[in-house]
């Protein structure tokens, strides 16, 4: 990329701009939802279940009742009064607000307490006695496909397994050609296990009917505030809520990740206690709620063969996966995909063909099936194709690094159509892995670890060179619940050269009010200093499908680049009258008119804003506004490549990331401090379900890893000191040339670690170990094989 | 029972329960809400504040424990309009993204800095580790510590 077209005062695309949101955060004084306390406000706390599976048989509410200060016991007899006991989930499914029957997993909802502190809320969900009788409960979902097995969604006539959906996509007949001719194919199984978003805020909301007005506010934790007005509707409509009547809040919101996407029971109880009640009703769940109730990622059961040719080049891809859903697919996924875009897992390689499919299935454990900090289902398809490449290099003899360039797709063949359908917007995907190999020093890494297996010492380096897609995405085949997922902005500019900007995206730490207001700064030359942004209150801005999937910068930030156009074309009719020339006699730089060859005679920006609410043009409406709905052409590919090294400690099989580079391509960047940000955490997410988190339940469907006593995020301490650089590839379709850059140190990362950790093995014949690498696994592997201290 | 504290230099007092928690103090009756709660097993150290100069986690101590003692929150650092090296540190080198984590993470590091004016880059690491950021991946946060380590070594706030 070029330097930045603007100067540093202006502050547009390129400037390490500084966070226009941190003034507030530095000193205490953001606005999450629990910081904020109404009069009269009442308290929600929920009862939930011991049990993977049973039957509620009686509800005595009697004691907790007699709790002064507990108001009402709320269940799902009283909610199935108004039909709000079950609600939609954003795959079409069916979920519980709250049970008349039976329990599907542990810690679900079970009854609300509604009282006027939280101590007495707590105190009342001591109080309230469940009786249960404990059905046989699912784990397994290979077991829950099994004839005979216990049918689970007996809330659905005629449901007589527990298979929710198959999904397949590409050409099965032209791939099992193509394995039958292969002269080398590889199979393994691969589990993504359940793992958990854990943004430092966990959800909550507080949910005020307004009686009088009719009027319902609701300030939440999440990420997509237009649409869940319009579900909100569209469930509550029959009890009289509509959509111009409700009002949903994002205010500033402790991380998302995707765990903020979805609609939780608790939002709803207490939107159903604030509507009977009249009183603000606030209900923030705890950490423990937070990891055992709310959406999980991944769980995926992969079984992944790669067919090839002796000299290495890859010929075909089969993938067949059982994605276990829980009691529910309460994922959010656009709606033609249930599994996402796991499509992408042919990767960065150029495959003639492929072929996958995936059973969704339901089993006792919580609903769910969002991205942890991915777009859809893309790490699964990464981590699947980037251990099934490192695989075959290994096993026929090739070097990984030299394996992967090989099969590259290259740069000219782009717009690339892959096998399984998608159109690669660009990439180099040979230029990020050379840098990333120059930056570690690869050869003299695979000198050392040659010289250290000699001495029986355990060192790997693993390489990752993943293809991203973002930006979801173009409305012919992307939408969630019928809504098309475009995004949008709209700029108002005031007289004075000012201006303010909505969008309907909603950051969660991204940084939006800094980043868009440099995209505005870009297009028009008005300062990002003097641009406010504002995004998460539907009362005032424009419908947008929400932030998640790294479709900010590639939707919505269009958005604010075609409508800041709009008013770029105005402005331009405006400068012509006021310096009475026409219209292509003048020159555009950013922030002034000049008229060709008179430098000298030029308007700025701020003079026909200033003109266009006291001096515009006969004819012409006053003002200088405008509002761009977005409908991206394509999805964007960003990509990179990514080396780890790691040391393996023999004696307690701890692994230790001794090294990690990371080159990214996100396109063009529009504020690099941001995006190295960016890139950092989104490693740290990657490491996390690499080495240490997983949310696993034993054959009672009783949950391990419910709290931060046992669900581990990475600390300071264990966190590698990324080392970071780029390569860029601006998207030919995106109007600043940017791809979105969120997620992809993610979705990348996990492969390059289990590659690493394979590859200091692999002589010892390990060919597969499944994340989270713990020591506990990695020792009892090294015992098997007879490797001692 | 009667809790009477000095919280970033003022004194304030307020009626609760045995089992009223520090941090429901400063939040939800003195409502300084910079203090946040993040987990309910003293993991994250999003509700760190500082108990007559010691940092403690707030959701695990008891509002009447802090009874006559001096609390300092993140609402504390800034003083006469000027922010504290920390808090210029973690703006100027991007240590914050959500921002949920950073008062904990602020209060731990004004701590740590009073006590270890140059620390290493290890050090650093390990006294944040009681504070969980979900966003940043600690590089810049490391950084920040480090510029707010310059700064006051300089003589700065």
């Amino acid at each position: 990329m070029m330097g930045p077209k603007t100067s540093p005062e202006v502050g547009g695309m390129g400037h390490s701009v500084k966070r226009k949101e941190d003034p507030r955060f530095i000193r205490g004084k953001g606005t999450y939802v629990d910081d904020i306390q109404l009069p009269g406000m009442l308290y929600l706390d929920i009862v939930r279940s011991p049990f993977a599976h049973a039957k509620i048989k009686k509800i005595d509410t009697s004691k907790a009742l007699a709790i002064p200060g507990v108001l009402a016991v709320i269940t799902g007899q009283d909610l199935a009064k108004y039909n709000l006991h079950w609600m939609p989930t954003l795959m079409s499914d069916t979920q519980m607000v709250l049970p008349v029957e039976k329990v599907m997993y542990q810690a679900q909802e079970v009854a609300a307490v509604l009282a006027t502190s939280r101590y007495i809320a707590a105190d009342g969900v001591e109080a309230v006695e469940v009786e249960y009788e404990p059905l046989p409960v699912v784990v397994d979902p290979k077991k829950a496909l099994e004839p005979g097995a216990p049918v689970l969604r007996t809330d659905k006539k005629d449901k007589k397994d527990n298979h929710i959906w198959h999904w397949e996509w590409g050409d099965a007949a032209a791939t099992d050609r193509a394995f039958r001719e292969a002269e080398v194919t590889v199979k393994e199984d691969i589990y993504l296990p359940r793992i958990h978003v854990a943004s430092i805020e966990t959800c909550g909301c507080i949910a005020h009917f307004d009686k009088v007005m009719g009027k319902l506010t609701v300030w939440m934790t999440t990420q997509a505030p237009h649409a869940i007005r319009t579900v909100f509707a569209l469930v509550a409509g029959h009890v009289g809520l509509a959509e111009h009547k409700i009002r949903i809040v994002s205010p500033d919101i402790g991380g998302g990740f995707g765990g903020k996407v979805p609609v939780y029971p608790g939002y709803v109880i207490a939107v159903a206690a604030s509507v009977l009640t009249g009183a603000p009703v606030k209900w923030v769940e705890d950490r423990m709620e937070n990891l055992q109730a709310d959406s999980f990622a991944r769980d995926y059961h992969i079984t992944a063969e790669l067919a090839a040719k002796k000299d290495g080049t890859m010929t075909a891809l089969r993938i067949k996966t059982i994605a276990d859903h829980g009691y529910a697919d309460a994922a959010a996924n656009p709606s033609k995909f249930p599994a996402g875009l796991f499509h992408i897992c042919t990767g960065s390689y150029d495959f003639k063909a492929a072929h996958v499919t995936v059973d969704g299935v339901y089993t006792n454990k919580p609903p769910g099936g969002i991205a942890y900090r991915c777009s859809f289902r893309v790490t699964e398809a990464v981590h699947t194709i980037e251990r099934m490449a490192d695989l075959m290099a290994h096993q026929i003899g090739m070097d990984p690094a030299e394996f992967r360039k090989k099969n590259f797709i290259k740069p000219e063949q782009f717009p690339y159509k892959s096998a399984l359908g998608w159109e690669y917007d660009s990439g180099n995907y040979a230029g990020a892995l050379n840098l990333a190999m120059q930056k570690i020093g690869y050869a003299e890494l695979r000198r050392e670890q040659a010289e250290k297996r000699k001495r029986g010492e355990l060192m790997g380096i693993g390489i990752s060179s993943f293809t991203e897609i973002v930006g979801a995405g173009p409305s012919k085949h992307f939408d969630i619940l019928g809504l098309k997922m475009f995004d949008s902005c709209e700029i108002r500019i005031h007289p004075t050269g000012k201006a303010i900007a909505r969008f309907g995206t909603k950051s969660q730490g991204q940084g939006h009010e800094t980043t868009y207001a440099q995209i505005i700064a870009e297009e028009l030359g008005i300062p990002a200093a003097d641009i406010q942004v504002e995004e998460g209150d539907t009362d005032t801005a424009p419908y947008g499908l929400g932030t998640y999937a790294s479709r900010s910068t590639p939707v919505a930030g269009a958005a604010g680049a075609m409508a800041a156009r709009k008013i770029r074309d105005k402005a331009r009719k405006i400068a012509a009258h006021l310096l009475e020339a026409a219209e292509d006699d003048l020159v555009w730089e950013p922030g002034k008119f000049s008229v060709k060859g008179a430098p000298n005679r030029f308007k700025t920006i701020q003079d026909v804003a200033f003109a266009a609410y006291t001096n515009h043009p006969q004819g012409m409406e006053a003002g200088l506004e405008a509002v761009s709905y977005y409908d991206p052409p394509n999805l964007t590919y960003p990509f990179g490549s990514y080396i780890c090294v790691v040391d393996i400690d023999k004696g307690t099989g701890e692994v230790k990331v001794r090294r990690f580079v990371a080159v990214d391509d996100c396109g063009n960047i529009i504020n690099p401090m941001i995006v190295e940000g960016q890139i950092h955490g989104g490693l740290t997410m990657g490491f996390a379900p690499a080495l240490l988190e997983e949310i696993s339940y034993d054959e009672n469907g009783n949950i391990r890893g419910g709290s931060f006593m046992d669900y581990l995020l990475p600390t300071a301490v264990e966190t590698p000191k990324w080392e970071t650089d780029k390569t860029t590839t601006p998207s030919p379709h995106h109007p600043l040339g940017a791809k979105g850059v969120g997620e992809s140190a993610t979705v990348g990362a996990p492969a390059a670690i289990a590659n690493a950790v394979v590859d200091a093995l692999w002589h010892l014949g390990v060919r597969h170990i499944d994340i989270p690498i713990t020591p506990a696994k990695v020792w009892k592997l090294l015992r098997e094989k007879g490797v001692t201290e | 029972m009667l809790v009477q504290v000095t919280i970033n230099g003022e004194k304030r007092e307020a009626e609760v329960e045995p089992r009223f928690l520090l941090v429901h103090l400063i939040r939800d009756v003195l409502r300084l809400t910079g203090t946040h709660i993040g987990c309910d097993t003293t993991h994250c150290g999003a509700c760190t504040v500082l108990l007559d100069g010691r940092p403690v986690k707030s959701c695990t101590v008891l509002a009447v424990q802090a009874h006559g003692k001096e609390i300092m929150t993140v609402e504390g650092l800034e003083q006469d309009g000027k922010l504290h090296a920390v808090q210029e540190g973690f703006w100027q080198e991007h240590g914050l993204q959500c921002g949920f984590c950073t008062p904990g993470m602020l209060m731990t590091s004004y701590a740590f800095l009073k006590k270890t004016p140059k620390p290493t880059e290890d050090e650093i690491r390990w006294a944040i580790s009681g504070n969980l950021c979900r966003c940043t991946g600690y590089v810049n946060i490391v950084k920040s510590i480090e510029y707010a380590a310059a700064k006051l070594r300089e003589g700065g706030a």
